[in-house]
């Protein structure tokens, strides 16, 4: 009114704006949230019932059955990263926004880990248990899983915005997202099978760490182009 | 030399030159081809740990390095599209996939082959190249199942390239996995310090049968680009003047 220009928001302000929506989003339809924790849960069950109940054979698999269907959970909530707002236009009021696209991205990819890989995270010992996991490893396992799921929801976040709006979405983020997804499995699920055989595993989370801390600073730009690509 | 390039970027002067070029590439390649395939399969000594077996690396070596150097090719012309909006480049990003993809498979199988002799088994999921390798393959399929699914062919492009770019780093993983994982694949033999260790007469059939799957490679690369660039350019003008000019070409 006055004349002088409007105050801009900061950059962080616009990121929790992002990320707190999708959390409200979030809570007010939890069935979002616990289905790809059931299926996580019903993967996990599905094995032992294929391949029988003996104690060996569940000790020997039981970090990669956990970290497989971690991977897959991802994978079934990546879906609706951008879905809801592309049909709602207001991915557009993103796009249009004065902040940085990348940081809305990463704000939006923030509030989908906190609602599918944190859970996935805090789920997990109790599945472990029942693959008689020993307890000294359920916290390595944790790790891996809290590092794995940082990296695997920037990555997905990428697929995500570059299926958004096509009719075939869901199978083809899937082919897009395992290729890439795969060194974070190798790492993952190899890190817990050396803990648990009592052998150094600290290069493995070194690993995973790097890999999450170069998927934090890189996949945003990539997001923002692709949701920029998406949204033409 | 500036013109050249601008000149080079314009769809009908490629198409042009295309076709002058590409059997420069074929006629050489198909020679050397020839000949490393003869040197190759009968005049190259045995190896004195794996026979004959070892003979099908004429063609897997060749293959595996054209696996990379495909997408390679494919993630840089997608860059190069995305930055400065150069048509031509998301034209050779299209054509070099499918390509890239059959290379890829072709080191899948002939390395599968190699395999059972050696190792005794077809696949062996304990080494990290030929997964990376499998890894590969599903990335090409990942980056043509994108562009399958989107109609409009500008925002393909850019899309893909986009992904092409993304997969660039499990590329990167694929090179250097021989050194981050202990394997039962064999160490690098040809790009070691100190020379290649291998005999002579098995060494200079497998660099013909590289040079030569390379110039293959390009003049096919040629041709489909030559495909691509007539199939997007079909509404525009040149086209159809050259299609309708007595020639007829």
């Amino acid at each position: 009114m006055n004349g002088s220009a409007p105050i801009q928001p900061g950059m962080l302000s616009g990121l929790w704006a992002t990320a707190r929506r999708d959390l409200l989003l979030a809570w007010k339809r939890p069935g979002d949230v616990l289905n790809p924790l059931f299926f996580f849960a019903m993967v996990c069950t599905l094995f032992p019932l294929a391949v029988g109940p003996s104690a060996e054979q569940l000790e020997f698999s039981g970090p990669g059955v956990l970290w497989v269907a971690a991977l897959l959970a991802t994978l079934l909530s990546l879906n609706s990263l951008f879905l809801g707002d592309f049909e709602d236009g207001s991915l557009d009021q993103l796009l249009v926004s004065a902040q940085p696209l990348p940081v809305l991205a990463l704000g939006k990819t923030l509030a989908h880990w906190l609602t599918s890989g944190l859970p996935l995270v805090l789920v997990s010992p109790i599945l472990a248990i029942t693959y008689r996991m020993p307890w000294s490893v359920v916290p390595v396992m944790m790790l891996t899983l809290l590092l794995g799921t940082i990296s695997l929801s920037l990555l997905g976040s990428i697929g995500a915005a570059l299926t958004v709006g096509l009719h075939r979405g869901t199978a083809l983020l899937s082919l897009l997202i395992l290729p890439l997804a795969m060194p974070v499995l190798l790492l993952g699920a190899n890190t817990v099978s050396l803990a648990a055989g009592n052998d150094i595993y600290t290069t493995g989370i070194w690993a995973l760490g790097a890999y999450a801390v170069a998927s934090l600073s890189l996949a945003p730009y990539a997001t923002a182009a692709a949701l920029r690509i998406s949204n033409e | 030399m500036w013109k050249f390039f601008h000149q080079l970027a314009s769809p009908p002067h490629f198409y042009r030159l295309a076709a002058i070029f590409s059997p420069w590439f074929l006629v050489p390649g198909i020679a050397l081809i020839a000949y490393g395939v003869y040197a190759g399969l009968f005049l190259a000594p045995m190896d004195y740990q794996q026979g004959d077996a070892f003979r099908i690396i004429y063609v897997h070596v060749p293959s595996a390095y054209l696996s990379l150097m495909a997408y390679m090719i494919m993630a840089i012309s997608g860059g190069i599209g995305l930055i400065w909006r150069m048509k031509l480049a998301h034209a050779v990003a299209a054509a070099a996939a499918p390509i890239g993809a059959t290379f890829t498979f072709l080191a899948l199988a002939t390395g599968s082959i190699w395999g059972r002799p050696m190792w005794g088994t077809w696949w062996e999921w304990g080494d990290p190249r030929l997964t990376s390798e499998l890894i590969l393959l599903f990335l090409y399929f990942g980056y043509m199942a994108l562009r399958g699914a989107i109609d409009d062919t500008a925002k393909a492009d850019k899309a893909s390239a986009v992904l092409a770019l993304v997969g660039v780093v499990n590329v990167v993983i694929v090179h250097f996995s021989v050194e981050w994982w202990s394997s039962l694949h064999q160490g690098q033999t040809l790009m070691k310090e100190g020379g290649p260790a291998m005999d002579p007469g098995m060494l200079y059939p497998l660099l013909a049968m590289i040079f030569g799957f390379t110039l293959l490679f390009g003049s096919l690369l040629l041709r489909r680009v030559r495909t691509e660039v007539l199939f997007r350019e079909r509404r525009t003008r040149w086209v159809r003047e050259m299609i309708m000019s007595p020639e007829g070409q």
